[in-house]
């Protein structure tokens, strides 16, 4: 009599064991995926934290006649090639500006070379051993160290690793968003609005729906083919400004603003609107002094979530040409300004290797940017969400 | 005189005639109603018409005269143009403020001019539909007078690097004629969408399921957030990482099992897409699973089923529309990713299908296409429209599949909130 229930037990057991490793099994998958997480953030950390430290020598520079002529000729031989090339190339300049310099010696720290740079990180360099003997003495006695990297944030793009920033990208970046976010969000929230407060319930405002939501599924790369044939080719916007740039990204968040701003519309109960409507106002009375008030906090949180979206886009600002060696810091919205993702995708195709250090660097200040961006729109949610 | 500094003395104007339209008419507005007369509207309202009747006609007038200009190529001289919309702003003044009478409801003109400019934003996104259609299609059909289209379709070399000496007249001292073969690029797009899938899919639902059924309330509290971290990075910096630490890793490995990886493998980028994909299944499975009614897994269980079991039996199933939706999403999303590509695969047309081996996808062609020194006429330049045009169509339908299946779903189980 008691087989039967021996098997049932045994059976069930199974049951129960087979349900048990399912549970594990999703477990395991959602470890996995922070498990990646992780990991790649310890990538990007150990990658790019030397990026914010830079080698500085202590050199004799002697501001002679003949430096004026030759730059090379300021410093010492021994420890010329460890100078950066950017740093001997201003001496004649400053000359110029400075005339008492004339016929000095001064010891001055000055930025490294980056391969000394790259020796005294630790990582492989292109240094002779000669070279490498006298950068080992200098740091005995103590005048060659790794210092605070204030280039990097103050300079923009460089051909030499030591002198590479991301100023003029993160200018580029600002002014291109500034255009995104003047020309999208105005359009996006009248959108809204209009498909909301305004529109009836027929077959064209259907058909605005279904494209919007399309719009947010459409790869960004055609926004950028778009841009190439409309704005540039067609309407003829400089090519590679951040208005051209501005202009891609505003179509492309124009939908995240939408979907958004009408969720926060739709929040807000009906009764506000009776209420408005009873007293006598009219329709857009009760939408711009009762609804949109109330609905601003959702409003600007789906914006910065759009604009964070928007910074860090690639695929369609390269179509328009916004991968460009930017030297300078722009100024201006018609010329060529390069943004930080098309900064990172530029230094990421350096064959140096001390580029790899730069790109990790910019990489983590995106990332520092973005959630920061991301947590405000949190926070902000947070704050002023209200249940009605 | 500087095109700028004749918008700046349009805006100049205008925004003058608008304070003049707007003092005048509320004055007017005023002194009628201080007269014992009652109006319809408000001084403050009447005011506001006054400024839309002077600015309204006068940015019309130039909007057009610049469209015109633009399209028809007609030369307006731009001082005529704006002395033209000046003239109309003012007669637009002259009108707005004789308007203000009594029996003018000037509240309701101000609705409906809102209304109608409400609808104008509305029609900008159907607009930009309108112009990613064109400006592909249009720069397709180019593309398709020069190169057949059954060849584009049906070839299997793609090289397009004659093709800049026949925009230059000439073809004959090019190697080989250029070809248009684009089977090798959708083969190894879709071979890199499959390494995608194969990540994402398993790794996103298995979360969904023990984030919507297992996990307690502070774990799911604190894991959507993070898995939407994910869904956050840039792409450039997933691809960067599949090109520097992922893709190296993949050529040990598999040197590692006596195999022979090329650096631009497809492994590489498109575990990594698998990776970026993960949050969009997971969150959107989430809430389909969450979205299954109670009383389906209250019964399950009644009938003794194991909660592994009810969730394999009756929980996916019923999801299943709505997973399979996600999917289709999360595929759309993988064809059309660009920068992981770009950074990690490779370049070469290659017709394979060894994931170890390095191959190229739409993508990537579109960008290598449009970032050369071509001019913008030539064949090569032009062949990026079309694969843009192929890529549009196919995430087009994918969209809409994956939309009327989760209207599917939402029907069967009459949920709102999805």
């Amino acid at each position: 009599m008691s087989q039967p229930f021996d098997e049932i037990s045994a059976q069930l057991r199974r049951r129960h064991r087979k349900s048990a490793r399912l549970k594990w099994l999703s477990m395991g998958a959602l470890g996995l995926a922070g498990l990646f997480l992780v990991l790649f953030f310890a990538d990007m950390l150990v990658k790019g934290v030397p990026a914010f430290q830079q080698a500085q020598i202590q050199v004799e520079v002697d501001y002679s006649e003949r430096a004026s002529q030759l730059p090379l000729a300021a410093v010492q031989e021994e420890v010329r090639p460890l100078v950066s090339r950017g740093v001997l190339r201003l001496i004649p300049g400053r000359m110029e500006d400075n005339p008492e310099l004339l016929g000095t010696t001064r010891m001055e720290w000055v930025l490294a070379d980056g391969q000394v740079d790259q020796y005294l990180k630790g990582h492989h360099s292109k240094l002779r051993d000669s070279e490498q003997a006298v950068v080992d003495r200098l740091v005995e006695q103590g005048r060659a160290e790794l210092r605070f990297n204030t280039t990097f944030f103050t300079r923009g793009d460089s051909k030499m690793p030591e002198l590479a920033g991301i100023a003029s990208a993160a200018m580029g970046t600002l002014m291109t968003l500034l255009v995104t976010l003047a020309v999208s969000f105005p359009i996006g929230v009248m959108t809204a609005v209009y498909l909301e407060e305004f529109a009836p319930d027929n077959r064209v405002t259907q058909l605005i729906e279904i494209n919007i939501n399309n719009l947010a599924a459409i790869p960004s790369i055609l926004f950028g083919l778009l841009g190439l044939a409309i704005f540039i080719n067609f309407f003829g916007v400089p090519r590679s400004t951040p208005v051209v740039g501005g202009l891609t990204l505003a179509l492309m968040t124009l939908p995240v603003i939408i979907i958004a701003t009408r969720t926060a519309l739709r929040s807000v109960p009906d009764s506000i609107r009776h209420a408005a409507f009873g007293v006598g106002c009219s329709r857009w009375q009760v939408v711009r002094d009762h609804v949109l008030p109330l609905a601003l906090p959702g409003i600007m949180t789906g914006s910065i979530i759009g604009l964070a979206q928007a910074m860090g886009e690639t695929a369609p600002l390269i179509i328009v040409g916004m991968v460009a060696f930017i030297p300078d810091v722009t100024s201006s919205f018609t010329e060529a300004a390069t943004v930080l993702p098309a900064q990172i995708f530029t230094w990421a195709g350096e064959p140096d290797r001390a580029f790899i250090e730069k790109t990790s660097g910019g990489i983590l200040v995106l990332l520092a940017v973005l959630i920061t961006l991301n947590a405000t729109a949190v926070v902000m949610r947070k704050k002023f969400e209200r249940r009605w | 005189m500087q095109t700028n500094q004749i918008l700046a003395l349009f805006c100049g104007t205008l925004l003058v005639l608008g304070l003049i339209a707007f003092f005048l008419g509320r004055a007017k507005a005023a002194r009628v109603r201080a007269s014992g007369t009652a109006m319809y509207a408000q001084p403050d309202q009447y005011a506001w018409f006054s400024v839309l009747s002077t600015a309204g006609p006068a940015i019309a007038v130039g909007a057009v005269g610049a469209f015109v200009m633009l399209l028809a190529g007609a030369e307006i001289p731009v001082l005529y143009l704006l002395a033209a919309s000046l003239v109309v702003g003012c007669a637009g003044l002259g009108m707005g403020i004789a308007l203000v009478r009594p029996d003018f409801h000037a509240r309701q003109a101000i609705e409906r001019v809102i209304r109608f400019i409400l609808a104008g934003a509305a029609l900008i996104s159907i607009l930009t539909t309108f112009g990613i259609l064109v400006s592909i299609v249009g720069e397709a059909i180019r593309f398709f007078q020069m190169q057949s289209f059954w060849d584009f379709i049906t070839g299997t070399i793609w090289n397009p690097g004659a093709s800049f000496l026949e925009a230059a007249g000439r073809a004959e001292e090019g190697a080989s004629a250029a070809q248009f073969g684009s089977v090798p690029l959708f083969a190894g797009t879709f071979m890199i969408t499959l390494v995608a899938m194969l990540v994402a899919i398993p790794v996103g639902l298995l979360s969904a399921i023990y984030m919507a059924e297992f996990a307690p309330q502070r774990v799911r509290t604190l894991a959507k957030p993070v898995l939407e971290v994910l869904a956050g990075i840039p792409t450039v910096v997933y691809g960067f990482f599949a090109a520097i630490t992922v893709a190296p890793i993949i050529v040990d490995v598999a040197g590692f099992f006596g195999l022979d990886a090329s650096f631009n493998n497809a492994l590489a980028p498109g575990i990594v897409m698998g990776i970026m994909i993960i949050p969009f299944i997971s969150s959107l499975s989430d809430d389909v699973i969450n979205s299954v009614p109670d009383s389906m897994r209250q019964g399950s269980l009644a009938l003794g089923m194991t909660k592994g079991e009810t969730i394999r039996d009756v929980v996916v199933p019923a999801a299943l529309p709505g997973i399979i939706s996600a999917s289709l999403l999360a595929v759309s999303r993988a064809l059309g990713e660009t920068m992981i590509v770009v950074m990690a695969a490779g370049m070469r047309p290659n017709l394979t299908a060894n994931p170890l081996e390095d191959m190229t996808t739409v993508t990537v062609r579109i960008v290598a296409a449009l970032t050369g020194d071509q001019e913008f006429a030539s064949a090569e330049t032009l062949s990026a429209f079309a694969l843009g045009l192929v890529l549009f169509v196919v995430t087009l339908s994918l969209n809409l599949v994956s939309v009327i299946m989760i209207r599917r779903f939402r029907e069967k189980y009459r949920i709102n909130n999805l």
